[in-house]
């Protein structure tokens, strides 16, 4: 069967609208940022406050016990969705947040002063400060892989700075701004060999390839739901179930704990309770298992293959633009990254606001990147299961027709 | 200078403090006053420095990462405020808020400074418009 983006454009309603910018139709551009959401999804987000509000655990009443059915089920589509145990799939705001449990819960309880972190150049922010904190605590050093010149973490690389020291590897899978695709179970294999644990950061990788979290033999996988059509505030953190036994909670409260004591001591529930105090985003998990169910029902191969589809037939029309400078060329994902001649990547994206296209500049929170890049910043636009041809050609046009940057601000 | 500037003489000036922004230097000593900033919408990443003697700007200047709107606005803003005395560029910086936000203002005192007049039209870019005037009027404040 075809891949039929008309079809699945009309179950968005954001792009059935009429939604315009700056007078201009919307052409929304910033995927890799957030996604739209399919009708399904706002529908079970709704339901939640319409028809089943409840809270989860201890299910005393009807309502509450339906509750807690729902949270498992999403747990299970999730499990489905990775390849995981269904114990193994902690609720968790995003990935910002499954990161920081595994650099506080994980790294703090069990690096000691000399161990070795490994990240690279091209990691996100969420995947570098809360290592920062962490070697600053214990004493831990950080060493970074160097990229290729295409933008990959080759194994070559990994094994000049792993040693007999490294007890963490965290790595990016897809990077968020050269869109690279690096090689996950090589790097597990690698991490492993030299005993230490490999956690990937799957933010771009989970909404856009198939990802195997057992066959890859991932120690942990963090990973957002807004960036694959659910709610926001909600993600995953998957963990290997040994793991998840030794890590310490965040965050603790209502919900993790089978008893304490005044003298301090607590019995913690088994994860994934333990890692899930306080009341659960429910709607976000309602919302989560529909936009799961939905990628599952056009194919998570399908959207990879639509993705590069589309950023080759932007880069066959961008090759006669001579003044764009692209950064990721290589890239098999659907991110392209750019910069104009002489024009300041912030401009640059004012001037296609200004003609209601949505693309991202900066540095996108890789800000280890621009020595690399050697630029401070860059404009990113990158593609999602319903970006269509048209998003491109409007796309390409305005970056072909250029303009003085200055139009934003006095054309009418 | 006179409300009636046309687009394009806007533009001309905006472009002029852009590729040649005559105040975007360090400081000559290092008696002046600095404020760094930076935003969380734009690469803006800039120091502003203003020397302050009796009560009076006798300097401004400032260095860093900058896009156009915020190059020119600051270079523009630097220009202006030298030579007044705390409370007549704490008047100037107060007017040009107001136009950036729509509101009615002082449009005799503001000079070069009125080419901003359009900003709003690219919201997410007023930070970048007001982000060196917003530093002066840190230091200014501390000055007093």
């Amino acid at each position: 069967m075809s891949y039929d983006v008309d079809k699945i454009r009309q179950q968005f309603p954001m792009l059935n609208s009429g939604k315009k910018m700056q007078g201009h139709p919307l052409v929304y551009l910033d995927n890799c940022s957030t996604t739209f959401k399919p009708k399904c999804v706002i529908d079970a987000i709704s339901s939640y406050y319409t028809d089943s509000t409840a809270n989860s655990h201890r299910g005393d009443y009807d309502l509450l016990y339906q509750m807690d059915v729902e949270v498992l089920n999403t747990r299970k589509a999730v499990a489905r969705f990775v390849n995981c145990d269904v114990n193994e799939v902690i609720f968790t705001s995003g990935t910002t947040m499954s990161l920081n449990q595994i650099a506080f819960g994980y790294g703090l309880k069990k690096l000691r002063k000399g161990d070795e972190i490994i990240l690279s150049e091209e990691e996100h922010a969420s995947n570098v400060l809360p290592w920062f904190n962490v070697a600053k605590s214990t004493g831990a050093v950080i060493k970074y892989v160097p990229l290729t010149k295409e933008g990959d973490i080759t194994e070559d690389n990994l094994r000049k700075v792993i040693s007999r020291k490294t007890k963490v590897v965290s790595l990016v899978h897809v990077g968020n701004v050269l869109g690279n695709i690096n090689d996950v179970k090589m790097m597990a294999r690698v991490a492993h060999e030299f005993g230490a644990i490999i956690a990937i950061d799957g933010a771009q990788s989970v909404p856009h390839l198939k990802t195997d979290f057992k066959a890859w033999d991932i120690d942990f996988l963090s990973f957002s739901a807004h960036k694959m059509c659910g709610p926001t505030g909600i993600g995953c953190l998957i963990g290997k179930a040994s793991l998840l036994k030794e890590m310490e909670p965040l965050i603790s409260g209502g919900g993790n704990n089978v008893d304490f004591h005044m003298d301090g001591t607590v019995e913690y529930l088994d994860p994934p309770a333990k890692f899930e105090a306080g009341t659960l985003n429910l709607s976000g998990i309602l919302g989560f298992k529909k936009a799961i169910e939905f990628i599952e029902s056009i194919g998570v191969e399908n959207i990879h293959q639509h993705d590069r589809e589309l950023i080759e037939y932007a880069l066959e029309k961008l090759d006669k633009c001579d003044d764009i400078i692209i950064y990721n060329k290589y890239a098999k994902n659907g991110i392209l990254t750019f910069n104009r001649k002489v024009v300041f990547a912030q401009d640059e994206a004012t001037l296609l606001n200004s003609k209601g296209i949505a693309v991202r500049s900066g540095q996108h929170c890789a800000k280890i990147l621009d020595q690399y890049l050697n630029c401070k910043a860059t404009v990113r636009m990158s593609t999602y299961l319903y970006t269509n041809k048209n998003d491109i050609d409007v796309f390409v046009d305005a970056l072909i027709e250029g303009g003085d940057i200055l139009d934003a601000y006095f054309t009418n | 200078m006179p409300i009636s500037l046309t687009n394009d003489m806007m533009r001309q000036i905006i472009m002029d403090h852009y590729a040649n922004p005559l105040n975007k230097h360090q400081p000559a000593n290092p008696s002046f006053t600095k404020v760094h900033m930076h935003s969380d919408n734009c690469i803006d990443d800039l120091d502003i420095f203003l020397h302050v003697e009796n009560g009076v700007v006798t300097d401004a200047c400032f260095d860093g990462v900058a896009c156009t709107i915020s190059t020119a606005s600051t270079d523009i803003m630097c220009d202006l405020l030298k030579g007044k005395e705390i409370k007549e560029a704490e008047y100037i910086i107060d007017q040009f808020h107001h136009m950036i936000h729509e509101e009615p203002f002082d449009n005799s005192i503001l000079e070069e400074a009125l080419v901003f007049i359009n900003t709003s039209k690219q919201a997410a870019r007023v930070r970048c418009a007001t982000i060196g005037w917003m530093a002066a009027d840190e230091i200014l404040k501390g000055k007093k």
